[in-house]
């Protein structure tokens, strides 16, 4: 049975995309075929974040326009075998895209993959909404920020509400929350939400807790899914969170402070000068 | 920035939690709208009119004030339950 994933949150620059491409490829690199789709027509960056950019031909819109097929549109992933990315339009026509267009395109990809994760982007609009409707899970990104918190929880309403499956009466979809860029430090300090005052307000399941880390933005620079970095503990916590979201029981990590070791600060400004 | 700043920046390094701490001020206010918010969800936008409308029939009869009385829209089992809910005053008035 392929299970199709939202990756959403509604505030934007929260680590959707990251987490989109860091997810399918560790689906992937688990042997499950997965399809990851991007659903921000006009505003397209999950083609960048795979490092796939430049093997662009067709995309989602071209798919439901009937210019092309969906095996023409689907790019090959360069790192794992097995996924497969579907980059969105960069047409401004936002209407393009359609509630049976992506029915269809869903069912098509259902035949011959296991997961579809879908890369939502920003907003409630249209494609947001088109992005969530299909789903069978959904990953909510939060930030520990107060803009970022409300506006999950808004999402959560959404999903429970505008989705197939609620609109069906069926199972509703299984939320689960992912925090990214998290500072235990910050926390400990009084500065920021801990993950206790986020489950407190949205009392969703906790998939993860991806602490703020370097390695995102080196990762994004490279055009190499954050997960691949092994060394990373941004790529650590991602892979725990794609462990749980198959089921698996996996502590959670760098959720605590860092004892203040001095040789460890002194490393680590080695490295943030390097 | 001022050395009374600076000092405070010292203060908050070294006292670690403190009461003030943002991110219970933070909580607190998220805690408050998200719940103004869900309250609100799924309500139809003819409500607030609706209780408008109320108030001013209700008070052509009797004496209230307009936080005396309260519209609600409640759903169970596929139901739909409008709840009005009025505070008359102590001593009831009948104006003929």
């Amino acid at each position: 049975m392929t299970k199709t994933i939202v990756v959403t949150s509604g505030k934007g620059g929260v680590g959707k995309t990251t987490t989109s491409a860091s997810i399918a490829v560790g689906l992937a690199c688990r042997g499950f075929k997965t399809a990851v789709l991007d659903f921000d027509i006009g505003l397209r960056n999950l083609d960048l974040i795979m490092g796939c950019e430049r093997r662009v031909v067709y995309d989602f819109v071209n798919v439901i326009r009937e210019e092309a097929s969906l095996n023409q549109a689907l790019i090959r992933d360069k790192h794992v075998k097995d996924l497969y990315i579907l980059p969105a339009s960069q047409t401004r026509d936002k209407d393009a895209l359609t509630l049976e267009g992506v029915g269809k395109i869903l069912e098509e990809l259902s035949k011959t993959f296991d997961y579809i994760v879908c890369d939502s982007p920003a907003g409630i609009e249209r494609g947001a909404h088109l992005a969530m409707y299909y789903a069978d899970k959904a990953v909510i990104v939060t930030n520990p920020e107060v803009s970022s918190v409300r506006d999950s929880d808004r999402i959560l309403g959404l999903l429970a509400s505008k989705t197939k499956r609620a609109e069906e009466g069926a199972d509703p979809i299984s939320e689960h929350l992912l925090i990214t860029r998290y500072s235990p430090n910050r926390v400990q300090r009084g500065d920021m939400l801990s993950l206790e005052d986020i489950n407190d307000i949205l009392s969703v399941p906790l998939l993860g807790v991806i602490p703020e880390s370097q390695s995102v933005l080196r990762a994004s620079n490279s055009g190499d899914p954050v997960i691949m970095d092994a060394e990373s503990d941004a790529g650590q916590a991602y892979s725990d969170a794609v462990a749980r979201l198959l089921g698996e029981e996996v502590a959670m990590r760098f959720v605590s402070k860092e004892k203040n070791n001095w040789l460890k600060r002194i490393f680590r400004i080695k490295e943030e000068i390097a | 920035m001022t050395i009374s700043a600076k000092l405070n920046k010292v203060l908050h390094y070294f006292k670690g939690v403190d009461k003030t701490a943002s991110n219970k001020l933070a909580k607190e206010r998220l805690q408050i709208i998200i719940a103004h918010e869900r309250n609100k969800k799924g309500k139809p936008d003819y409500l607030v009119s609706l209780q408008k409308e109320l108030i001013d029939v209700i008070a052509k009869y009797v004496n209230i004030n307009k936080d005396d009385v309260c519209v609600d829209l409640d759903r169970q089992d596929g139901c739909s339950i409008l709840e009005l809910n009025v505070t008359l005053p102590n001593a009831v008035e009948v104006s003929n």
